[in-house]
């Protein structure tokens, strides 16, 4: 590793903390969000979360190789933690670093994008379950019922067997479309209250469809609980992810994902056990970071998702 | 009660029908064919319709979803392609090393859980409870799978005091005398469930520690301080009872969490149970038992959660009342 590239993460380290400075200053301003940064860990959990954004944004400047080149498949493999090397390097002679750094695209990716997927289907079904109630409600819970009997990894396993070459599009919609059912249970409770609400029939009254009321009225009040099951649910899918890659079925080689990356290195655990370590703790980091962020922003706008649910 | 149960009978097995089809229509959806894999030479069209025939593939999907159905009610999964033996006999070998793992693993994930559950609400917001909280956030923010791999570097890589994978020492295992045996298989078994356990009670302490801490904010609570009850009879005779309640709906919960976590564990530790075999089964395009498994699993966290309502049902009379109410 050279000194641009040295220099390029203390620029991201800088960058991450005038990030996370930057919104505890922004958040000052508010109630929630001195709440918020009250809590021990919110301010260094944001800070990590805009540190592995800007590295994954800033790829190309941060990792000083290309993140499947092989560098010297005779002097440089499986070569521990040196200056060059921050993190070693793997079987293949890769710079883990390098694949470390543009790991954090896919696997960061995969989870902001699946967790959108996820939203979106679990907001718009515990919206129209919440608020049309009867028939609506009855076959969408049933449908839900359905979903959660089975252990997501392994509808995820009979999908992922059954379409073989599985893309990173579609690996990124099979977790968004297997990750919403615990969310619409969450989004449907919360309907369930508001549309008994004065502001609802008073729209009602007026004449407001009820597409109108859901969207302009109803959802905007879920917002809260939504942001907080989405910081929750984020680690979760890259948990997720990694399991999938590890089993063989997720993001392909030689495509880096975090998940993938220890998958290589388990094999060298003996020999190479820095392989295996540092994307683990990446992915602890973030998971970690996530959950604290999560915890925080729960406390901070009072929103319980029940905390049974996002332990499975 | 009867009706109650009765009613939920007939829901779980509805569910598990509704699975069942899923995963039938979620198989033929998918481009791959079970008689092709990925096939890079193009094979004789007279091979492919024999073996079409044979599979019963050339019927259309109603036919088939029938038969399927018909198959399944009397216990035929139909024959794995890999192991070329009945899917019923690779289950039959792998379930019960399933249990005797994910069962261990149940029994520390709640022993260790709610205890730590219940120091961490006593001790809140002091040092011990500031600790365990980063312990268990740390341990729930792991990947299963790389802390297990961690585990067998430490203990049975580097210390040498466990062994690194097996249900039994493949070598020595007949020589031993009858507790010999116990005890390799109980020495095989630490690590793995030691890894599943002290994962699943990292989240078991998070929930009970919330639960106990709203027990401990109830009414009764106050008033048992101002009767001058010591600290300890409050936290063990009057939160504990009540703090003990939501954990029933925890142990639902905890079975997909164990499930999942086992396909991982056995994988890693080459334990010879249902995950492994489904892991396996991927690979070799064994949809049979990739399918053969999901349902199993299915059927036990239904049950799990059926088990766990009426668990509530016994254990909370309120329940009881409010759901006689309603029927």
């Amino acid at each position: 590793m050279n000194l641009r590239a040295w220099l390029a993460l203390l620029a991201a380290l800088g960058v991450a903390w005038l990030a996370a400075r930057a919104a505890r200053r922004r958040a000052a301003g508010t109630a929630g969000g001195r709440r918020f940064f009250a809590s021990p860990f919110a301010g260094l959990g944001v800070g990590v979360l805009a540190f592995f954004a800007v590295v994954a944004v800033a790829a190309p400047v941060v990792a000083p190789f290309q993140p499947d080149r092989q560098l010297d498949i005779i002097e440089l493999v499986n070569r521990g933690p040196s200056w060059a090397h921050p993190l070693g390097t793997d079987l293949y002679s890769r710079d883990m670093w390098s694949r470390l750094v543009y790991g954090a695209r896919v696997s960061l990716g995969i989870g902001a994008l699946a967790m959108a997927v996820a939203l979106t289907l679990g907001a718009a079904v515990g919206a129209a379950a919440g608020y049309f109630r009867r028939a609506t409600d009855v076959v969408l819970m049933r449908l839900v019922d359905v979903g959660l009997a089975m252990p997501r990894l392994f509808l995820l396993i009979v999908a992922a067997a059954v379409w073989q070459h599985v893309s990173l599009g579609a690996l990124i919609l099979i977790l968004g479309v297997t990750g919403w059912f615990g969310t619409s249970r969450l989004v449907r409770a919360e309907v369930l209250t508001l549309r008994e609400r004065d502001f609802v029939t008073a729209a009602r009254a007026l004449g407001a469809r009820p597409g109108w009321i859901i969207f302009r009225h109803v959802l905007p009040n879920v917002a809260s609980p939504l942001l907080v099951s989405a910081a929750l649910g984020i680690g979760n899918v890259m948990l997720t992810e990694a399991a999938l890659s590890f089993l063989g079925i997720g993001v392909r080689p030689p495509t880096a994902s975090w998940g993938n990356m220890i998958a290589d290195g388990a094999g060298q655990i003996v020999a190479a056990p820095w392989t295996t370590l540092f994307p683990g703790l990446a992915i602890a980091l973030v998971v970690m970071a996530l959950n604290a962020t999560g915890d925080a922003l729960r406390d901070a706008l009072a929103a319980r998702p029940s905390s049974y649910e996002e332990e499975t | 009660m009867g009706t109650w149960l009765a009613r939920r009978l007939l829901a779980a097995t509805a569910i598990v029908f509704a699975v069942v089809s899923l995963t039938f229509f979620l198989m033929h959806l998918g481009p791959a064919s079970p008689i092709v894999p990925g096939a890079e030479q193009p094979l004789d069209p007279d091979v492919v319709a024999r073996l079409r025939h044979q599979f019963g593939t050339d019927q259309p999907l109603p036919v088939q979803y029938v038969r399927y159905l018909a198959q399944l009610a009397r216990g035929n999964f139909g024959v794995s392609f890999s192991q070329r033996r009945p899917v019923i006999a690779a289950l039959a070998d792998a379930i019960p090393n399933t249990i005797v793992l994910a069962g261990t693993a149940l029994l520390i994930d709640f022993g260790l859980g709610l205890l730590l559950g219940v120091v961490m609400a006593a001790r809140a917001r002091h040092q011990v409870d500031a600790v365990l909280g980063n312990a268990t956030l740390f341990l729930r923010s792991v990947p299963t799978f790389w802390l297990a791999l961690i585990v067998i570097l430490v203990f049975g890589e580097r210390l040498h005091w466990f062994p690194v994978g097996g249900t039994i020492d493949i070598v020595q295992h007949r020589s031993f005398s009858f507790l010999g045996r116990v005890a390799d298989r109980l020495w095989h078994l630490t690590l793995p469930a030691l890894t599943l356990g002290v994962v699943g009670a990292a989240g078991t302490a998070r929930f009970q520690r919330n639960a106990t801490l709203d027990a401990l904010s109830a009414d009764y609570v106050r008033t048992a301080r101002a009767k001058g009850v010591t600290e300890r009879r409050i936290v063990v005779v009057h939160a504990l009872r009540n703090a003990l309640l939501p954990a029933i709906t925890l142990f639902g919960l905890a079975l997909p969490f164990l499930l999942t976590g086992a396909v991982l564990i056995e994988t890693v530790f080459a334990w010879p149970g249902m995950g492994k075999l489904a892991a396996d089964a991927i690979f070799s395009r064994d949809y049979p038992v990739v399918l053969a498994c999901a349902l199993a699993a299915s059927v036990m966290v239904v049950g799990g959660n059926l088990a766990a309502d009426m668990l509530y049902a016994v254990a909370d009379p309120r329940i009881r009342i409010t759901e006689r109410d309603r029927a």
